[in-house]
C-alpha cells in the first residue's frame, strides 16, 4: 500500500495546495484568563500555509465543532489544527469532526495551550502568550507534513480474563459469562472470596459475609463459560488489545491462553501497623480485620471496654490517604461488639468520622444511640496505645475539653488502610501499567474513565483501584466487565494506523529491526532482485518507532511520526536564539512519549503546577522513537538544552522500548561529554502519567540549571579534531 | 476507542432515561455494545448537572471542557437516539420485552431545521426578563432561550409559562421573522411516542438541590449576600452569567472574605434530610481554591460537621486547600447568621468545637454548601416505572450488596444520583455497571426465550 492512497478521505480536501485553518480555544476562562488568544489566532493567520485562522469560546462544543466544519467547507481547508487542551482528551472528538467534514482524521493537529500552557503559566500573561504562539506554529510546521491514514482492523480473540477472585472478580467474570463470553477467572489462592473471606458481617445488609461469598461462589461455579484456575499465578502476559496470551502457573508446567481483554480485579490488602500503638506487643492489640475474623471463630468473650483508634497508618502517620471503609467499618464493628456483648463499652477515638452518603450514616446514627462513644482526636496530638504491668492503657487529648483521658480496655481495635497488595503490583508490572502516587492502581481519567487503564484491552475494578465498599466494587466490576465485553461484542478491535515502514531501497538488509523491535514486527526477507530488506507486520506492529530511531540508514519511519514531521517541530520551536546576559532565558525542548510523560505533563496542568514557560514539548508515541538526531538538531535550532522523557523502565508502553531509549541516551551523553557540552544541557527523566508534580519540578530545576550556564554555543557541535590530543 | 463504529447487532433496544454523566456514559457503553439506545431526557439538553459545574474536584479539571465531547458523542452517536424535552409516561411488559410510551413536549421551534444560531433568542421582546434555571437562577433567559452555551443539541426552546403568543397575550412575535429558518412553530402539540422493542431501561434522573429558604437561621433568601453553592458555582463559572467574576449583589463589589456553611439541610434531624450528602465537603474546598485562583487574596473559612473526604486523592486535596490555598477550616455547626444592615456583611455565630466558646466571624460573602434532595416529581416516575423509593426518596436497589444497579422492578436498572448523592466518578461507574446489567438480563432472558421455543 503505498502512501498516498492510504487515506479514506477520497475528496480533493487531502490533496493539492495546502490550506490549513487554525481554531484557537478560549475554553471559557481556562485559556483566554490567562494568555492572550485573539493575538494567538491573529499571530497564527499569519504563517505559512495557514488560510483561515479564528478563535472559539469552546472548540469543543457543538457550535465550535460546527464552527470549525463550515470553515472547512468555506476555505477548503485540508489541514486542521486546534489549539487548545489535550490531544489525550479530545483529539478523538476533533479527529470524527473532521471525518465528519471529508477531511482525514490524520490531517488534523493539535497545539496544547491548556495543560500544558495556560494551566502551568497562569501568572505570566506575556511569556504564556509567546509560548502559545510558538505551539501553534509548531503545529501549523507539522500540519503541512501531514498525511492521510488509514486504521487496521484487527481480529479478537472472544474470551476475557478476570485476575483475582474477591467480590469484584467473580462479579465481572460472572456478567462476562453471562453475555455469552468465554471468561477465565485467576486466583492466586486456594479458594475465591479475597477479603471478604476474614469480614464477620457485611454492611449495609448485616449480612454474614460466608452468606455472601457462598452465594458467589455458587453462582461462579454454574456458570457455563466461566474456567476457574485456583492457586494460579501469572507469569508472563505478551501480546496486545484483542490477542493477548497469558503463561498461567497453575503447579504442572505453563498454561498459555489466549484472551482478546483483561480485567484486574487483584483487591488490596490491610496495612499492618507495625511500631504504631504497641501493635505486635499484645494480642489484645488488634486491626479491624483481626477483629472480624476472631468475632468469626468466636474468640472473644466477656468483653467489657473496647477502644477503636482511627486513621491508624493513614492521612498522614504513614500513608497520605483515607481509606474510605475504615470508619464505617468500625461503625459495623462497633455495633456487632454491642449486639454480642450487651453492656460492653465502645469507645471511638476518630479524626473525623466519614461516614458518607446515606446507608453509613444511618448506621452511625444507630451506633451512637447503641451508646458507642465517639470522640474527635487532634491529629497533632494522636492517642497513644501501651501495655503497662500486663494491662492494655490507652491515653487521649480531648481536645474540646483540653484534657488527657485514659482508659484500660480489655481489647484495643486499630482501623488502618487499605494498601496495594504485592501481587497486584506484579501484575502491574507485566501489563506495564501505571500505578498512583498511593500505589493503586492508576486509571485512564480519574473523573470519566475510572475502570479503564490508558492501554485499550486493560480494564481495572475494586479495591485494587482504591479503597472502596462492596457496593461500590459491585458497581465497577459491572463496569469493567462491559468494556471487557464490548469489543468482543463487535469481534474486531481497530488499531492506530500509526505503524512502521520501510523503504526498501534505502534498507541496507543489517537486521538492526528485528533486534530492536520489542513485538518482532519486523523480518528480514530477500526480495525479487536478492536484496536482503527489511519487511514489517503490520498486524504486530505498535508503533512505538523505535527501530526508526536506531536505523542507520534512515530507511525506516513511522507512520505519523516521521522524521521530518519532528524536524519541522524542532526548527519552528525557537524562531530566535536566546538572548546572553542577565535577562537569559533558557530555551528548551522536550521530547516526550505519549502515555506517561506527556500525561504527566498535562496532569502538572490539571493540577495546576506552576512551572516557567521555557519549554517546548515535542510528543512522540514512545521515548524509544527518539532519534539521537533530533537532540541534535535541537541544539542546532536555538535550544540551550533538551529533555528526554519517557516512562520509567519496567513501565514502558511498548514493552521494553524505552530500554533502547535509555541505551542511546547514554550512547548521547559520551558524544556530548567528547564535544565538550555541559552535561546539564542533556537531561533524561523518567516521568509517569501520575507524576505531574515531577514534571514540574524537573523543568524548574533544568531551567535554573541551564540559566548558569547561559545560551549554547552552537559551535560547540562542529568536531574539532585538532582540539582532540 | 471505537465509539461511534458500532453497528447494531442486537434485536432488543435499551432505555437510559435521563442524560447527565451517567446516563451518557450508560448510553454509549451499550452503543458500543451494539444495541440501539434510546435515550429520554426531561430538559431540553442532555449533560445534566455536571453540565453547569465549573471544575470538578480533586483535578480541577474544567467540567465541560471534559463533559462535552460526551455528550456530542452520545448525541452523534448512530446508535443512539436522543430524545430530548421529553418524559417516560407509561411502561408494560417484563424484563427483556418492555414497551414505554414517552412524551415529547413542544420546543414550538422544528428541530430539525434550528441551527441553534440565537436570532430569536436576541429577537424575543421578553430577553432577559426570566431567571435562567441553568444558571441558577442568577442569568437571565427571553420567552425563547438556550439554556446554556454548550448545549446539546444545540436548539432553542420556547418556555410555555413565560412566552406572551403561547399565554395567549399580544406579541408583536420579532421571534418569527427573526428566524430566517423558519424554525418556530407555535402549532407543535405534545406527541406521543411508543417504543415497544425495549429489553431493559436504565434510570439516570439524577438529583436537585435543597431549598435552603427553610432553615431561616441562615438568611437564605433574606440576606442579600448570601447565597448557595450551585449559585456560587455559576458567579465563579467563566461561561456563567458573570463570566466567571464574583462578586456581592448589594455593592457589585468582589468579596475579600468569604464563608463556607456545610451540610445545610443535611446530616439534619431536623431540618432537611438526615443524610450525608457524599460530596459537599469537596465541593466547598474546591469552591475555595477557585476563589484563590481568581482572587489571591480572598480569605475563605468553610465550617463543617466531619470533613469528609474519603475518595481517591480526596484527602491530599483537603491538605492542598490548608496549604496552599489558604483554606481555614473550622469545625462548628454556626447557630445563626446576622446581617449588618448598612455594609450587607454578614455575621456567622458559632460554638467552635476545638477551642470551644461561642465566637462570631464577619464575612463578605456567604455560600451554603446546600445538601442533595430527590428530583421534583420522582414518586411520579417511580409509579410509572413500578419501582420502589428509600424513606428518602432516591430508587432503591434491589440488593444493596450485590445488586446495587437493580431497582425493585426485574429489568429496571437504577444508576447514579437517582439512587444516592454521589460524585462524577462513581455515577459514570454506575452508569457503565448499569449498562453491563442491562447487557446482561437482555442476553438472559434471549436464553430463556430460546430454551422454551426449544421445548415448545
Amino acid at each position: 500500500m503505498s502512501e498516498e492512497n492510504k487515506g479514506k478521505g477520497k475528496s480533493k480536501k487531502n490533496a493539492g495546495d495546502l490550506r490549513i485553518g487554525v481554531f484557537v480555544c478560549h475554553c471559557g476562562a481556562n485559556i483566554g484568563g490567562f494568555l492572550d488568544v485573539n493575538a494567538v489566532a491573529e499571530y497564527a493567520a499569519g504563517l505559512p500555509n495557514v488560510v483561515h485562522a479564528e478563535h472559539n469560546l469552546y472548540s469543543c462544543a457543538e457550535d465550535g465543532l460546527a464552527a470549525i466544519r463550515s470553515a472547512i467547507e468555506e476555505y477548503d481547508l485540508n489541514r486542521v489544527v486546534v489549539a487548545s487542551c489535550t490531544p489525550r482528551t479530545h483529539e478523538p472528538l476533533f479527529r470524527e469532526n473532521c471525518e465528519e467534514a471529508g477531511v482525514n482524521k490524520y490531517l488534523f493537529e493539535f497545539a496544547n495551550i491548556r495543560d500544558q500552557c495556560s494551566w502551568v503559566h497562569m501568572k505570566d500573561w506575556d511569556r504564556a502568550t509567546r509560548k502559545a504562539e510558538d505551539l501553534v506554529r509548531m503545529a501549523v510546521a507539522r500540519a503541512a507534513l501531514l498525511e492521510p491514514q488509514e486504521e487496521i482492523e484487527l481480529d479478537i480473540y472472544p474470551a476475557a480474563m478476570v485476575i483475582g477472585g474477591g467480590v469484584s472478580g467473580m462479579t465481572s467474570a460472572l456478567s462476562i459469562a453471562r453475555q455469552g463470553f468465554d471468561v477465565h477467572l485467576v486466583e492466586k489462592e486456594g479458594e475465591l472470596g479475597g477479603m471478604l473471606r476474614y469480614l464477620y458481617n457485611i454492611f449495609p445488609e448485616n449480612r454474614r459475609a460466608e452468606e455472601v461469598i457462598s452465594e458467589l461462589r455458587e453462582r461462579v461455579e454454574n456458570e457455563d463459560r466461566l474456567t476457574v484456575h485456583l492457586n494460579a499465578r501469572i507469569d508472563s502476559i505478551d501480546g496486545y488489545y484483542g490477542n493477548f496470551e497469558v503463561a498461567l502457573d497453575e503447579g504442572e508446567g505453563l498454561n498459555r491462553i489466549k484472551v482478546g481483554t483483561v480485567v484486574v480485579a487483584t483487591g488490596a490488602d490491610e496495612f499492618e501497623p507495625e511500631g504504631l500503638y504497641a501493635y505486635g506487643t499484645d494480642p489484645r492489640i488488634v486491626t479491624q480485620r483481626q477483629l472480624e475474623s476472631g468475632l468469626k471463630e468466636g474468640r472473644f468473650s466477656d468483653l467489657k471496654e473496647v477502644v477503636m483508634i482511627q486513621c491508624v497508618g493513614s492521612r498522614g502517620q504513614v500513608l497520605s490517604y483515607c481509606s474510605r471503609v475504615c470508619c464505617a467499618t468500625a461503625v459495623k464493628n462497633a455495633l456487632a461488639l454491642k449486639e454480642l456483648f450487651p453492656g460492653v463499652r465502645v469507645e471511638v477515638l476518630h479524626n473525623d468520622i466519614q461516614v458518607y452518603g446515606q446507608r453509613y450514616e444511618e448506621n452511625y446514627r444507630r451506633a451512637r444511640e447503641a451508646g458507642v462513644r465517639f470522640k474527635k482526636y487532634d491529629p497533632e496530638r494522636r492517642p497513644e496505645a501501651s501495655v503497662e504491668d500486663g494491662e492494655l492503657k490507652v491515653r487521649f487529648h480531648h481536645q474540646l475539653m483540653d484534657r488527657d483521658l485514659e482508659y484500660h480496655p480489655d481489647l484495643v481495635v486499630l482501623s488502618t488502610p487499605l494498601v496495594m497488595n504485592e501481587g497486584g503490583m506484579e501484575v502491574a508490572r507485566m501489563l506495564r501499567v501505571p500505578m498512583g502516587g498511593d500505589k493503586f492502581m492508576f486509571e485512564a481519567h480519574v473523573k470519566l474513565r475510572p475502570v479503564d487503564f490508558a492501554t485499550d484491552g486493560l480494564y481495572l475494578c475494586g479495591t485494587c483501584h482504591g479503597p472502596a465498599d462492596i457496593t461500590e466494587s459491585v458497581s465497577q466490576a459491572n463496569a469493567a466487565a462491559s468494556h471487557a465485553v464490548n469489543p468482543m461484542a463487535r469481534h474486531i478491535v481497530e488499531t492506530e494506523a500509526i505503524t512502521a515502514s520501510v523503504n526498501e531501497d534505502a534498507c541496507i538488509g543489517c537486521g538492526f529491526c528485528a533486534w530492536a523491535c520489542p513485538y518482532g514486527a519486523p523480518k528480514l526477507e530477500a526480495r525479487e532482485d536478492g536484496k536482503l530488506v527489511s519487511r514489517i507486520n503490520e498486524a504486530l506492529c505498535k508503533g512505538c518507532g523505535t527501530c526508526a530511531a536506531g536505523c542507520p540508514s534512515y530507511a525506516i519511519t513511522t507512520r505519523h511520526f516521521r522524521n521530518d514531521q519532528a524536524m519541522a517541530m524542532i526548527h519552528t520551536a525557537f524562531p530566535e536564539p536566546s538572548k546572553p546576559g542577565p535577562d537569559f532565558e533558557p530555551q528548551i525542548i522536550a521530547f516526550t512519549c505519549n502515555w506517561c510523560s506527556y500525561a504527566g505533563a498535562d496532569l502538572a496542568g490539571v493540577s495546576r503546577f506552576q512551572y516557567p514557560p521555557n519549554i517546548r514539548i515535542i510528543r512522540f508515541m514512545c521515548s524509544g522513537r527518539i532519534d539521537p538526531m533530533f537532540v541534535f538538531e535541537a541544539l542546532r535550532s536555538n535550544a540551550d538544552a533538551v529533555l528526554v522523557s519517557g516512562c520509567h523502565i519496567g513501565d514502558c508502553h511498548y514493552i521494553d522500548a524505552n530500554y533502547r531509549t535509555r541505551e542511546r541516551f547514554e550512547a548521547l551523553e559520551e558524544v556530548i561529554a567528547e564535544l565538550d557540552v555541559e552535561p546539564e544541557r542533556l537531561r533524561l527523566a523518567w516521568i509517569s502519567a501520575s507524576e505531574g508534580q515531577k514534571f514540574a519540578e524537573t523543568i524548574k530545576e533544568m531551567v535554573e540549571d541551564v540559566k548558569k550556564l547561559g545560551p549554547f554555543d552552537k559551535s560547540r557541535l562542529v568536531y574539532k579534531a585538532s582540539e582532540r590530543v | 476507542m471505537a465509539e461511534g463504529k458500532a453497528k447494531v447487532l442486537h434485536e432488543k433496544e435499551v432505555m437510559v432515561v435521563g442524560g447527565g454523566v451517567c446516563g451518557i456514559q450508560a448510553a454509549l457503553d451499550l452503543a458500543d455494545k451494539g444495541f440501539q439506545v434510546r435515550m429520554v431526557e426531561r430538559e431540553p439538553t442532555i449533560g445534566g448537572r455536571m453540565a453547569i459545574l465549573d471544575k470538578v474536584f480533586p483535578t480541577n479539571d474544567c467540567s465541560i471542557c471534559i463533559l462535552a465531547p460526551k455528550m456530542i458523542m452520545c448525541y452523534n452517536h448512530p446508535n443512539i437516539d436522543v430524545m430530548t424535552y421529553a418524559e417516560v409516561k407509561k411502561v408494560t411488559g417484563k424484563a427483556g420485552d418492555f414497551k414505554v410510551t414517552a412524551l415529547k413536549k413542544p420546543r414550538y421551534i422544528e428541530e430539525d431545521l434550528c441551527t441553534g444560531c440565537g436570532d430569536c433568542i436576541e429577537a424575543c421582546v421578553l430577553a432577559g426578563e426570566f431567571p435562567n434555571k441553568w444558571d441558577a437562577g442568577i442569568g437571565r433567559r427571553g420567552a425563547v432561550y438556550m439554556p446554556f452555551l454548550q448545549a446539546v443539541p444545540r436548539i432553542a426552546v420556547v418556555d410555555e409559562e413565560s412566552c406572551l403568543t403561547l399565554r395567549k397575550e399580544k406579541c408583536k412575535m420579532p421571534c418569527l421573522r427573526a428566524c430566517q429558518r423558519k424554525a418556530m412553530n407555535f402549532k407543535q402539540k405534545p406527541a406521543e411516542v411508543t417504543l415497544d422493542n425495549i429489553g431493559a431501561i436504565i434510570v439516570a434522573t439524577g438529583l436537585e438541590d435543597y431549598d435552603p429558604s427553610e432553615i431561616t437561621e441562615y438568611g437564605y433568601g433574606r440576606y442579600t449576600n448570601v447565597i448557595t453553592a450551585m449559585e456560587y458555582e455559576r458567579l465563579i463559572n467563566a461561561s456563567g452569567p458573570t463570566g466567571g467574576h464574583v462578586h456581592r449583589f448589594n455593592d457589585d463589589q468582589r468579596p475579600r472574605r468569604m464563608g463556607f456553611i456545610q451540610c445545610v439541610g443535611a446530616r439534619d434531624l431536623r431540618m432537611g434530610n438526615p443524610y450525608c450528602c457524599s460530596v459537599c465537603c469537596m465541593y466547598a474546598t474546591k469552591d475555595a481554591m477557585l476563589a484563590r485562583e481568581h482572587y489571591p487574596d480572598i480569605e475563605s473559612y468553610i465550617f463543617y460537621t466531619d470533613l469528609r473526604a474519603f475518595g481517591k486523592g480526596f484527602d491530599e486535596y483537603i491538605r492542598r486547600g490548608r496549604e496552599e490555598y489558604g483554606i481555614t477550616y473550622i469545625r462548628a455547626k454556626p447557630g445563626e447568621v446576622t446581617e449588618d444592615p448598612d455594609t450587607k456583611n454578614l455575621f456567622i455565630w458559632y460554638e467552635d468545637l476545638e477551642e470551644g466558646g461561642i465566637k462570631s466571624m464577619e464575612v463578605e460573602f456567604l455560600v451554603l454548601s446546600t445538601a442533595f434532595v430527590p428530583f421534583h416529581g420522582v414518586e411520579n416516575l417511580a409509579k410509572t416505572l413500578g419501582v420502589e423509593l428509600d424513606e428518602y426518596g432516591f430508587f432503591r436497589a434491589e440488593d444493596d450488596l450485590l445488586n446495587p444497579l437493580d431497582s425493585t422492578r426485574p429489568g429496571i436498572l437504577v444508576a447514579g444520583a437517582c439512587q444516592a448523592p454521589m460524585d462524577v466518578t462513581d455515577s459514570v461507574e454506575q452508569g457503565g455497571g448499569a449498562a453491563n446489567r442491562a447487557a446482561e438480563i437482555i442476553a438472559q432472558a434471549g436464553k430463556k426465550t430460546v430454551k422454551k421455543a426449544r421445548k415448545a
